[in-house]
């Protein structure tokens, strides 16, 4: 039981043990897991980031989505106003030309009408003194009662 | 228990303790009864086991130190890192500032005693039996079951104290400790004694517990193991002692486990603590 030499054999041991698991274990293992830590904790913080943003991105995407149905409410009422507009020019387009074509054809038929009456004086005129120049038995000259003619004709 | 069937008296009881008490002495040893003459004597088979166990430690440091693995770890890196985890946690309670050195200190205290301790729980007459058949007469298998080796523990630890003594408080700052602690200025040469012996007290303690302990417990499994081996005579002694043996030595080998694990905790905190208060500057 008493102290001997092995003591030294021991002590020597103990020290080259402890360098080693220093140097071989205890080192790499710390640094590692202190790397780990680092690891797990830049993880999180990125997941944490992540969600964040994901967030605000879903909060862009809703009011780009009002912002767009906006928008088309807006277009669809320009469009719906622009269609009645020009449904109303159509319509007033229509009426001016049908107006136009009416007045175009009433001007046609007073002309006709007038062109008959005169065509129609015309030969009455020419029956008139057709018909006195029977009456008096005498050949009119025409050249010589052209005034007188064309007085008569005036008054038919 | 083949060594016991023929050793049925008193006489050979104690002769069968004693055996397994025996180191396996080289040098300068005593012819009659074996046992270290003087101090230049080698205990080969403390030597030898702790050498063992500690190229055991080696190997496993090396093999899960080369493979580390950052992501996900393998099932014995896990085992060895919670192990690591636990004494720098015990290192980060109780040791004051930092020191690179102490916490892989801590671990190799804990690792190697408890693994010299483990050697404590190894059935008492398996290694000396498969030693005789190798032609080894004595061979005692637990290592801190010798002073010299739980005394190597404690004088590393010792020189460690004295050597941070010196350099965080200065020859001068050590000496004052001795000359004003604990009892002031009037009390110098009290002072003295007593804060020499606090110091001394400090290595002695820690080797001689763990080395009380160990020992007690080697003791008493040699005791146990005495039970089915003299007393048991004859058919009915063998039905009555060997169950009384195998309970007996399961509860004790649980129970030693905890002890086991104890004394190398015990160890490595009380090294820790020491070492701390080398570290502090006043107490």
């Amino acid at each position: 039981m008493n102290i001997t030499a092995t003591l030294l054999a021991q002590i020597v041991a103990f020290v080259l043990l402890i360098w080693f698991v220093n140097k071989y274990l205890w080192g790499p293992l710390t640094t590692m897991m202190a790397e780990r830590q680092k690891r797990i904790d830049d993880g999180l913080a990125a997941a944490e980031k992540g969600k964040h943003e994901l967030e605000l991105a879903e909060k862009g995407a809703i009011e780009k989505l009002v912002e767009a149905k906006h928008k088309a409410a807006e277009i669809i009422a320009q469009s719906e106003k622009r269609a009645g507009e020009i449904v109303e020019e159509a319509k007033s387009n229509a009426r001016v030309e049908g107006e136009r074509l009416l007045n175009a054809a009433r001007a046609e038929i007073d002309q006709e009408a007038n062109r008959a009456r005169e065509t129609l004086r015309a030969s009455v005129a020419s029956i008139a003194i057709a018909g006195a120049g029977k009456i008096l038995n005498k050949e009119i000259n025409e050249s010589a009662h052209a005034d007188l003619m064309n007085d008569l004709a005036k008054q038919i | 228990m083949a060594s016991s069937k023929t050793e049925q008296s008193g006489g050979s009881t104690v002769e069968y303790i004693q055996h397994h008490l025996t180191n396996w002495c080289v040098g300068d040893c005593d012819p009659v009864t074996h046992k270290a003459a003087g101090f230049w004597a080698f205990h080969v088979d403390t030597i030898a086991i702790s050498i063992v166990l500690g190229l055991l430690v080696v190997l496993v440091a090396k093999r899960v130190g080369a493979n580390l693995q950052t992501g996900t770890p393998s099932g014995f890196q896990n085992f060895v890192e919670s192990i690591l985890d636990f004494v720098s946690q015990q290192v980060k309670d109780t040791f004051p500032g930092h020191n690179p050195l102490i916490a892989p200190l801590a671990l190799t205290i804990f690792v190697w005693v408890w693994l010299m301790n483990f050697m404590d729980l190894i059935p008492v007459d398996l290694l000396p039996e498969l030693g005789k058949l190798v032609g080894i007469e004595y061979l005692k298998v637990v290592p801190t079951t010798d002073l010299s080796a739980t005394m190597a523990l404690a004088l590393v630890v010792f020189a460690l104290i004295i050597f941070y003594n010196f350099k965080v408080k200065g020859p001068v700052g050590y000496l004052k400790n001795f000359l004003f602690h604990p009892f002031g200025k009037f009390f110098v040469p009290v002072n003295i004694v007593m804060t020499a012996i606090e110091e001394i007290a400090k290595p002695l303690s820690l080797a001689l517990r763990l080395f009380g302990n160990l020992f007690a417990g080697e003791l008493v499994f040699l005791l146990i193991a005495l039970i089915g081996g003299t007393l048991a005579t004859g058919f009915i002694g063998y039905v009555f002692w060997w169950p009384l043996q195998v309970v007996l030595d399961l509860g004790w080998l649980i129970f030693h486990l905890l002890v086991i694990t104890l004394q190398a905790f015990i160890f490595m905190v009380l090294s820790i603590v020491y070492l701390g208060m080398a570290h502090t500057e006043d107490h």
